[in-house]
């Protein structure tokens, strides 16, 4: 994989870590990696529920009908249920969401909206998703990330955001439904999402 | 935005940061494979700061695993046709590390080579004994071990006469986003790696050896099943020269 900057990490080690390998098309097998509660993130009457639906299209424009989205987020109040999380938590807020898309390549998840983090340099994050695409055809992973059109002074601060090409930022943005948020992942062509090396 | 939703900006925030190791992994564009044709992004990945979402991940136990989710030869009236096999090993990561408490999930085709999907027209039988799909958690040590059965290979579109070499794939997540992996784990000697353009994928003959299980005598269970061993590396985490400060951060 490419990067546009690239940032030096002096290695400890030569990693050897084991090759990723696609998911295949058969990943859905009954009981398999869809889980019955995979998109949806909360308890049945939580109050801020939001709904974010997407599409996975391919370099045609055509429906991905056998990509797993899985999503990673904080709480609303920007909180992580993880040990690595230095910053005083409390949530029980499971944050990971995992979606089959289905024949027009549509994806939904129930979940709510995430709050603005701080950085180790001092910066603020804006509110983010962290989305991870899998799919026959993908050898590894993809990610991007799913920022809130209705954040946009955030946004414009986002280290992050500020720092990819401005024509293609929108691709980073979902925009506003009736019960939540739209955000459309395409994999290749003019419209290309931007995608991330972590 | 309050102070209360971000933190105290006094407070120096101490994350990990995970080492990548991009020449063990495939190219998203691989023209061998041809499927990556009309789906791998062609425009250059932009690198993603390893801040809290990254270094975080979701934290997922034992409510996900099912009683005989760990052995693939018992979730049906009858037994599975096909070679029973054991595999286990270690989840750690490049730092040697132990990744304990973390998912496993497997899945396969059946002995003849074929998956329990509507979208598998391979004409070998499907087997009413066998699901192919497993689930447990390593240990504190970062030990796994799963009984199923060999997978056969099968036959596949992407060029003339292509097969699979025999595989079970793996999804794991370990600790951090940043350690999310989705991989292939393959047989030794097995005749069919040379034609397989997902196996070679992996440039590096090294890094590909790191994708094929070993046999392994000892955690065979005599007059009942083979084993192979199979040990899984994520990425490691640098550690900071301020970790052990981190207490005095504290209120």
């Amino acid at each position: 994989m490419t990067t546009e900057r690239s940032v030096e990490l002096t290695p400890v080690s030569q990693p050897a870590t084991t090759p990723s390998q696609t998911v295949g098309p058969f990943f859905a097998l009954p009981g398999g990696l869809p889980w019955p509660d995979g998109p949806d993130l909360l308890p049945p009457h939580a109050p801020d529920a939001v709904m974010l639906r997407g599409r996975l299209s391919d370099g045609a424009g055509e429906p991905v009908p056998d990509g797993l989205i899985e999503i990673w987020q904080s709480d609303e109040r920007g909180r992580f249920a993880h040990p690595d999380d230095p910053r005083e938590q409390a949530t029980d807020f499971r944050g990971f969401g995992r979606c089959a898309t289905g024949p027009d390549g549509e994806f939904w998840f129930r979940t709510v909206k995430p709050a603005p983090l701080p950085t180790p340099a001092g910066a603020t994050e804006a509110p983010h998703i962290n989305v991870t695409v899998l799919a026959r055809g993908l050898l590894d992973r993809v990610v991007t990330r799913i920022y809130f059109p209705d954040d946009p002074m955030a946004n414009a601060t986002d280290p992050v955001l500020s720092a990819v090409d401005p024509a293609r930022r929108d691709t980073l943005v979902a925009t506003a439904t009736a019960d939540g948020f739209r955000f459309d992942i395409r994999l290749q062509g003019d419209d290309e999402t931007i995608f991330f090396a972590v | 935005m309050s102070t209360d939703s971000i933190g105290n900006p006094s407070d120096r925030l101490i994350l990990p940061q995970y080492e990548r190791d991009d020449a063990s992994h495939p190219a998203l564009d691989t023209p061998e494979y041809f499927s990556t044709s009309q789906r791998s992004p062609l425009r250059p990945l932009q690198l993603l700061p390893q801040n809290l979402t990254e270094i975080t991940g979701p934290v997922l136990g034992h409510e996900r695993v099912g009683e005989t989710d760990h052995d693939l030869t018992v979730q049906h009236e009858g037994e599975p046709l096909g070679e029973r096999i054991v595999v286990s090993g270690r989840v750690v990561d490049s730092d040697g590390k132990p990744v304990p408490h973390t998912l496993v999930e497997v899945w396969q085709a059946n002995a003849s080579g074929r998956y329990r999907h509507a979208g598998d027209r391979h004409p070998a039988p499907l087997d009413p004994n066998f699901s192919g799909v497993g689930r447990c958690m390593t240990d504190e040590n970062g030990h796994y071990r799963f009984v199923t059965i060999k997978p056969g290979a099968y036959p596949w579109r992407n060029h003339d006469n292509a097969w699979r070499p025999a595989h079970i794939h793996f999804s794991l997540f370990g600790r951090a986003f940043t350690q999310r992996l989705v991989t292939q784990m393959y047989f030794p000697g097995d005749p069919l790696f040379y034609q397989d353009p997902i196996f070679q994928s992996v440039r590096d003959p090294k890094a590909r050896e790191r994708m094929i299980c070993e046999f392994d005598l000892d955690s065979t269970i005599p007059e009942w099943a083979l084993a192979y061993h199979f040990d899984i590396v994520l990425r490691g985490s640098h550690a900071t020269p301020f970790e052990a400060e981190e207490d005095d951060d504290d209120d």
